[in-house]
């Protein structure tokens, strides 16, 4: 115990410090990452060759931009982006350049998570919706997103847990946050201890949000047979 | 009345072209209940989707009370989705939505300026702001969803979810919910397919009983010669993208001349 406290005592505000920095990451460009990728991925949703608005040219250009997103490493794009952070952030270190950085990284990720989850609806609903004379846009926000939120809140779950992921390799270019303090102290300077600490408290944060995620979605889920 | 005429759809693929509906001619009389039956792939579907737009013919005219419908597109089109009502085999209920819901949905997307209130003019109507017409407008949907739940009779289901009732309660709430803009067409694609046969029988006889209250008009495709026997007062046989026999139910039950129609009613007359 002794031990634990001297730890604590040595390290304790130093770690509520980076897990505040990485949770303020995670969530800041989660959110960012959603309100661009979410109209993204609707669009390559509702463009798509039998969507509701085929848009052939539109749906490609999309698809290719997703992709590229999805296809370019975590830990390249970071170094790839230090231009862009530069522009955004006014600096290329710390918790804020970072973020620039994730949300580049997750915004393709997040609209492919839409995308999929959109396209698991049953079609037969749509097409109830569209024989009751629904117009293209009341089909999206008054079936189709309502219809798959259950999915989207597991997809946002994972996203969020994504990137706790990369928060903590932005710590290589010194983006803060656990990651930062796992290679510097449990790196560099061989402190087993910190970096013991910081996987425990990574692990932690995304057990929790697994859970939060699972809970929330299963709760609006109304598939269930339970009773209400 | 519905004039179908010379109807022609040809689905374009990439290999070859697919005739799926023939030069189709049919008359259907207001308050008819009109069966269409044939074997499957024979373009049944096909021909009850032409009538609300859901495909587009190809060539010829679809007329609803003289007017030809084809070529209607954009808000013209979504007003004429909403005189015309549709139940499918599979309920296509919204999932998340509680049966209230589900029954408000056709009502809920009308705009709030074209709603309206039964009983007010549209003068009377026009005169009032947005917020007092929003809540004319919920609580006409309210009025609206009572009288249909009483007419499905599933009251006491009101706040449950799709997946809490049973298939001939789903379809019921899929009937409420094509009802609700009250059509004066109700097309129904092999909408007791997917039900035991006494379940079959009470969404018939709740069929004829609208049928007979509200004069709608219903359309009926079946692989069941039985439900066209129960509740169709017409029939077409459609064999291979054409009509192969048309006429009152029991003309068409009891002529002997067309092959197909007798191997289609066959066990049963
Ligand atoms: N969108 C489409 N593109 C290409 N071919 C199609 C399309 N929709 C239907 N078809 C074809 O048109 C033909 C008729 O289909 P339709 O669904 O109208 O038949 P049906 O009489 O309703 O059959 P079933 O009794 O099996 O429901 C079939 O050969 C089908 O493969
Ligand atoms: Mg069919």
């Amino acid at each position: 115990m002794a031990v634990l406290k001297e730890f604590l005592d040595n390290y304790g505000s130093m770690l509520v410090q980076g897990t505040l920095e990485t949770l303020y990451m995670t969530f800041f460009a989660t959110l960012n990452a959603y309100i661009i990728g979410l109209p993204i991925g609707i669009l390559a949703e509702v463009s798509r060759k039998g969507g509701i608005h085929p848009m052939p040219v539109v749906n490609k250009i999309l698809g290719i931009f997703i992709n590229i997103g999805r296809s370019i490493p975590f830990i390249i794009l970071l170094f790839a982006a230090i231009p862009v952070t530069r522009f955004i952030a006014g600096t290329t270190i710390g918790p804020k350049a970072a973020t620039v950085s994730l949300i580049i990284s997750a915004t393709p990720f997040v609209a492919r998570l839409i995308e999929n989850s959109l396209r698991e609806i049953d079609g037969g609903v749509i097409e109830a919706a569209k024989a009751m004379g629904a117009s293209d846009t009341q089909i999206v926000f008054k079936v189709m997103l309502p219809e798959a939120l259950p999915s989207i809140v597991m997809g946002i779950s994972l996203a969020t847990i994504t990137l706790v992921g990369y928060t903590a390799m932005a710590g290589v270019t010194g983006g803060g946050g656990l990651g930062h303090i796992a290679i510097s102290y449990g790196y560099h300077r061989y402190e087993t201890n910190m970096m013991m600490a910081t996987i425990v408290l990574l692990i932690l944060i995304v057990q929790i949000i697994q859970s939060i995620g699972q809970k929330l979605s299963k709760l609006i889920d109304k598939r269930g047979k339970g009773e209400n | 009345m519905i004039q179908i005429t010379e109807l022609t759809k040809v689905f374009q693929t990439k290999k070859q072209n697919l005739t799926v509906l023939n030069k189709i001619n049919i008359r259907i009389e207001d308050g008819d209940i009109f069966g269409i039956i044939g074997m499957s792939g024979a373009g049944k579907s096909t021909l009850i989707r032409c009538i609300n737009l859901l495909e587009k013919p190809t060539s010829g005219s679809i007329e609803i009370d003289g007017e030809d419908i084809t070529t209607k597109s954009g808000k013209q089109l979504l007003k004429l989705r909403k005189s015309i009502g549709m139940i499918f085999q599979n309920f296509n209920l919204l999932m998340q939505k509680n049966v209230r819901r589900n029954i408000a949905f056709g009502l809920e997307i009308i705009p709030i300026k074209d709603f309206i209130i039964e009983g007010m003019s549209k003068k009377e109507y026009d005169v009032l702001n947005y917020f007092q017409k929003r809540k004319l407008k919920k609580a006409e949907i309210n009025r609206r969803v009572d009288e249909l739940l009483a007419l499905v009779d599933l009251k006491e289901k009101e706040f449950n979810y799709p997946a809490q009732l049973s298939g001939g309660q789903r379809q019921r709430v899929a009937i409420a919910r094509a009802l609700a803009t009250k059509p004066t067409v109700l097309l129904c694609d092999e909408a007791t397919s997917a039900l035991d046969s006494l379940t079959t029988k009470s969404i018939l006889k709740l069929l004829k009983k609208i049928n007979e209250e509200t004069k709608v008009t219903i359309i009926v495709i079946t692989h069941e010669m039985n439900v066209v026997q129960e509740i169709c007062n017409k029939v077409v046989v459609l064999d291979k993208s054409e009509i192969v026999a048309a006429g009152s139910t029991e003309e068409v039950f009891s002529n002997e001349s067309s092959e197909i129609t007798q191997r289609l009613i066959g066990g049963i007359a």
